[in-house]
């Protein structure tokens, strides 16, 4: 009975760690953004820029894949950075050094907006 | 099946259930003959006959135009995977009118990424429409690369400006303009400070009973703004044209028929070649909208137009490629 008691202890115990580490790892990337913590994806879909805002650390590079089935474009409004036009699963890279806010804007469909927030 | 208006609830001399029922025909060939905002229809069976009488009288124009838009030549997605042949489709039906059109009005998103072999690709099929002339204004697709350069390069045809240009036929004048270029963050179609000055001196001499047709690829009035469906400065370039006794804006982009009346000017969009698009608000974006197969042709389109000399209104005609 006491040794059945402390298998039962042992792999509550086991769960419990499981449940805690496995519950980690999907905050870490939440807090750092997915995969490699120096790098972040926006997928554009739907006429939207992923949800509109994204917040990483400096030195992020942030890349933007065409999900939809329209051509887009990734343009800041201050003139930063411009891409040339991606048709469907067309990438565009960009990386962050400067704190600051972002705003940018597809030039095709400009009502579609979003901005980078680097901290 | 003809039918005229009699319900005149807002006193502004259009019967709005009178229109809707005209405009759901429209796919099926109803004539709707707009006059001083006044609808009559007839059918476009009824007219082919020879029949109808003073219907006919109406409808014989003394010039015959046809209005195509967004053929997206390079689109190849479930929506549509074959656009060359609804392109042809619809030249297919240009060549089957009665009366050969004195040209055809392309209103833009001629290409899909602005890439030269898509112009090309809609330069060749056209040559094959029973038709003289095909005038063109940019969509947004046509002006990806270099603010529209290649577009300007390859269409310009002489314009000054961003690709702006007007010209006279038979009496009635027509202005082609550019709304496409230069779009701002959170904005919509733009026509820019120097186009509108341009505008204005083009019509300043004109009597106001010359007939003015406006073609250009974003909507002149506001149809959807959530969803970019309008131009930001359209309210200036249209105060120009407020003193013409008729004034008909053909516009495209939104891959659906719709039409507005509003004093002497009515707005009219036209359906794609190529895919069409959701109505306003019924879909969360206004990307290309996948129907069955067997309907797609009904969902697209060309529109004829026709000018009786002395009368004030166009005729406007839209027929689908089923």
């Amino acid at each position: 009975m006491k040794k059945a008691l402390c298998n039962l202890r042992r792999l509550r115990a086991v769960i419990l760690a499981l449940v805690l580490v496995s519950g980690a790892a999907a905050l870490r990337p939440a807090l750092l953004g997915a995969g490699n913590p120096s790098s972040s994806v926006v997928n554009i879909d739907n006429f939207s820029f992923g949800s509109g805002t994204l917040t990483v650390p400096a030195g992020t590079t942030v890349m933007w894949i065409n999900r939809d089935d329209v051509p887009h474009t990734v343009v800041s409004t201050d003139h930063v950075f411009a891409s040339s036009v991606l048709d469907t699963d067309d990438k565009f890279s960009y990386t962050f050094t400067k704190p600051g806010t972002y705003p940018y804007y597809c030039s095709v469909h400009p009502k579609m907006t979003a901005k980078v927030v680097v901290k | 099946m003809s039918g005229y208006i009699v319900h005149d609830h807002n006193h502004d001399g259009i019967d709005r259930r009178g229109f809707l029922k005209c405009m759901a025909w429209a796919g099926t060939g109803l004539i709707c003959v707009v006059k001083g905002g006044i609808l009559r229809s007839y059918s476009l069976g009824q007219l082919a006959q020879g029949g109808g009488g003073k219907a006919m009288e109406n409808i014989r124009g003394e010039l015959s135009f046809v209005q195509i838009s967004d053929s997206h030549m390079g689109f190849s997605k479930p929506a549509n995977l074959d656009v060359v042949a609804t392109l042809q489709a619809a030249i297919d039906k240009i060549n089957a009118l009665q009366t050969q059109p004195a040209f055809v009005l392309h209103t833009g998103d001629i290409s899909h990424l602005s890439k030269a072999q898509e112009f090309d690709t809609v330069d060749q099929l056209l040559k094959g429409a029973r038709t003289n002339q095909v005038f063109y204004v940019p969509g947004e697709h046509d002006v990806l690369t270099d603010n529209g350069k290649y577009y300007r390069d390859r269409y310009g045809r002489g314009a000054g400006g961003g690709g702006w240009y007007s010209f006279e036929h038979r009496g009635v004048h027509f202005i082609g303009l550019v709304n496409v270029v230069n779009l701002k963050a959170g904005g919509l179609g733009t026509l820019g400070p120097d186009q509108l000055t341009w505008l204005k001196e083009d019509v300043a001499g004109l009597s106001s009973s010359t007939p003015i047709v406006v073609f250009a690829h974003i909507p002149l009035w506001s149809v959807y703004p959530d969803w970019g469906w309008a131009t930001d400065d359209s309210a200036q370039a249209l105060s120009y044209l407020k003193r013409f006794g008729s004034v008909t804006v053909l516009n495209g982009h939104i891959h659906q028929t719709m039409q507005k009346v509003e004093g002497n000017i009515t707005f009219h969009t036209a359906a794609s070649t190529a895919f069409p698009q959701p109505h306003p608000g019924e879909a969360p974006s206004p990307g290309p909208m996948k129907v069955p197969a067997e309907q797609l042709r009904n969902l697209l389109g060309l529109t004829s137009v026709h000018y009786v000399q002395g009368k004030q209104a166009l005729a406007i005609v839209d027929a689908s490629l089923a």
